[in-house]
């Protein structure tokens, strides 16, 4: 499969590469541009924070965990020492509870000596209307006081519905409302892309 | 998950999963600093309780108050039920308050269920008569499942538990009187455990070879197969009859002691409901030893009643 693959590329995942992909829509960033990403917001984490010494990366389920844990990884790898990650539930927090039926939730693992005083940075997969973050931001109120919190996501995809902006972007992906972006991590789904598809397609995934 | 929870046969295997996952996951609420959620802000939960209760409702209120909902307690004494005031009036004055769950106690069975139709919220059985109780057998699952390492959490990672499948739990005592044997009964079944019945002849209720379980009279003989041993208490306050000859002999022939908790094997737990009688239906000695679950028991029952009053409030309306 080729690589680096402009964004704005036509045709469907389908008939562009050799390796079937679930569902329908069309490749925006493939493994290694996925991976490129991340190495560069880990270098803009450790450049910000000056060395990430005080920083804790908190996923937020499903696909910011093990997004949270490799740029952890890449992190300690650059600086030689060991980033504290973990995972948010947001769950409870959430503004659209009474919209839906309630839902299952997932896990909040806070590293032991807790976030109080640190740079926390929140990670995420896509953000979109901005009701995720802040509803994250609520649930670090309950967890502690950090002395700052920065995000990072992998997608931006525009249409924001509250005053949130990302710290650190993978990549900026326009899109329309209608559009489905929808990530894949090899950790949960068995392999890396992120997909750019139209609603309706995304039966399996996780639609944002 | 129905609106209601009046009885463990209202939660399929898959339900009751979803109630012991989502209580995992508040568990982990109770080791925090700050042990509170917004879920359920602005809602209200009536404790409607015409029974006494000690940690049936103190557990209720802290888990309502934990996901930040409105709570009112109501208890039957010093209310208008003592002017004689019916429970369908008392159901319309809750209703009229706008209560988005009831949750009932209540001394005769079906309570619970006769309320369901006059109220527009949730009803969530505590106890009714010699009913059910499924909160408790929640619970005591969540224990279970807890102590033999099938919770949600044994991973490190969210998801699904396992169930009791192949587990064996041994219920000794006071079946008849008993809304805790009954709901235990139904939904470790539900779950896939192996549940044995110990009690005399004189303490099993008429149908009891109906219900999904082994019966047996010889507690020496049930306790070397058992992983799990739930102790009930002689309910003395709804007998009415001699049901066996003395407290004395009950208790040499059902009662947990040392020397009948040795028969245990290695990894068994003993479990107790509460109150109990300390020297009837368990030794002191067998209450307090590591085997024993009773004051985790108390403990789980709040994450479970959270769980519990999440699924059935936390999402929209009517939507379950």
């Amino acid at each position: 499969m080729a690589h680096a693959q402009p964004a704005g590329r036509s045709g469907s995942g389908k008939d562009a590469t050799a390796r079937p992909v679930p569902g329908d829509g069309k490749i925006v960033l493939e493994q290694a541009e996925i991976a490129r990403a991340l190495t560069r917001i880990g270098h803009e984490i450790i450049e910000r924070t000056r060395g990430a010494e005080q920083v804790i990366l908190l996923g937020i389920p499903t696909r910011g965990v093990p997004l949270a844990a490799r740029l952890a990884a890449g992190i300690q790898q650059v600086e030689g020492h060991p980033v504290p990650h973990g995972s948010l539930d947001i769950t409870m927090y959430r503004d659209d509870l009474r919209l839906r039926p309630a839902r299952a939730l997932g896990r909040t693992q806070v590293p032991p000596d807790g976030i109080d005083g640190q740079i926390v940075v929140l990670v995420d997969d896509v953000l979109y209307s901005g009701r995720t973050v802040r509803a994250a931001l609520d649930a670090l109120n309950d967890l502690g006081r950090p002395r700052a919190v920065q995000l990072a996501v992998l997608v931006d995809r525009g249409h924001r519905e509250l005053p949130i902006r990302p710290d650190y972007v993978g990549k900026n992906l326009p899109t329309a409302q209608h559009e489905v972006v929808r990530v894949l991590l090899t950790e949960v789904d068995g392999e890396d892309a992120v997909l750019l598809g139209v609603a309706g397609d995304a039966a399996g995934g996780r639609s944002r | 998950m129905n609106r209601h929870l009046i009885s463990a046969a209202d939660l399929s295997r898959d339900d009751a999963l979803q109630v012991l996952d989502t209580a995992d996951e508040l568990a982990r609420i109770s080791d925090r600093p700050i042990k509170k959620l917004p879920t359920l802000r602005g809602r209200t939960v009536v404790n409607l309780f015409f029974e006494d209760s000690t940690r049936t409702r103190i557990s209720f209120e802290a888990a309502a108050k934990r996901l930040s909902a409105d709570v009112i307690n109501f208890s039957a004494k010093g209310s208008s039920v003592a002017k004689g005031e019916s429970l369908k009036d008392t159901a319309l004055t809750l209703e009229a308050m706008g209560a988005d769950a009831v949750v009932i106690r209540h001394n005769a069975s079906g309570a619970p269920h006769r309320l369901a139709e006059w109220v527009r919220g949730s009803v969530i059985n505590a106890g009714d008569g010699a009913h059910e109780h499924p909160t408790q057998a929640l619970l005591d699952a969540f224990t279970i499942r807890r102590r033999f390492g099938r919770s949600s959490g044994s991973a490190g990672q969210a998801g699904r538990g396992g169930a009791l499948d192949g587990l064996r739990v041994t219920i000794v005592g006071d079946i008849l009187h008993s809304r805790v044997a009954r709901s235990n009964v139904i939904l470790l079944h539900t779950l896939g455990a192996e549940v044995l019945l110990v009690a005399p002849p004189t303490l099993l209720p008429v149908a009891v070879d109906t219900w999904p379980c082994a019966i047996d009279y010889d507690l020496d003989a049930a306790l070397p197969k058992s992983d799990v041993v739930m102790m009930l208490r002689i309910q003395q306050e709804r007998m009415n009859a001699a049901y066996f000859p003395s407290v004395r002999e009950y208790s040499r022939r059902y009662g947990l002691d040392s020397a009948r908790m040795a028969q245990l094997p290695e990894r068994a737990i003993v479990m107790h409901p509460g109150p109990m009688n300390r020297g009837v239906e368990i030794a002191a000695g067998v209450a307090d030893s590591p085997r024993s679950t009773v004051v985790e028991q108390v403990t789980n029952g709040v994450s479970v009643r959270m769980a519990v009053l999440y699924l059935l409030l936390g999402g929209a309306e009517g939507s379950q």
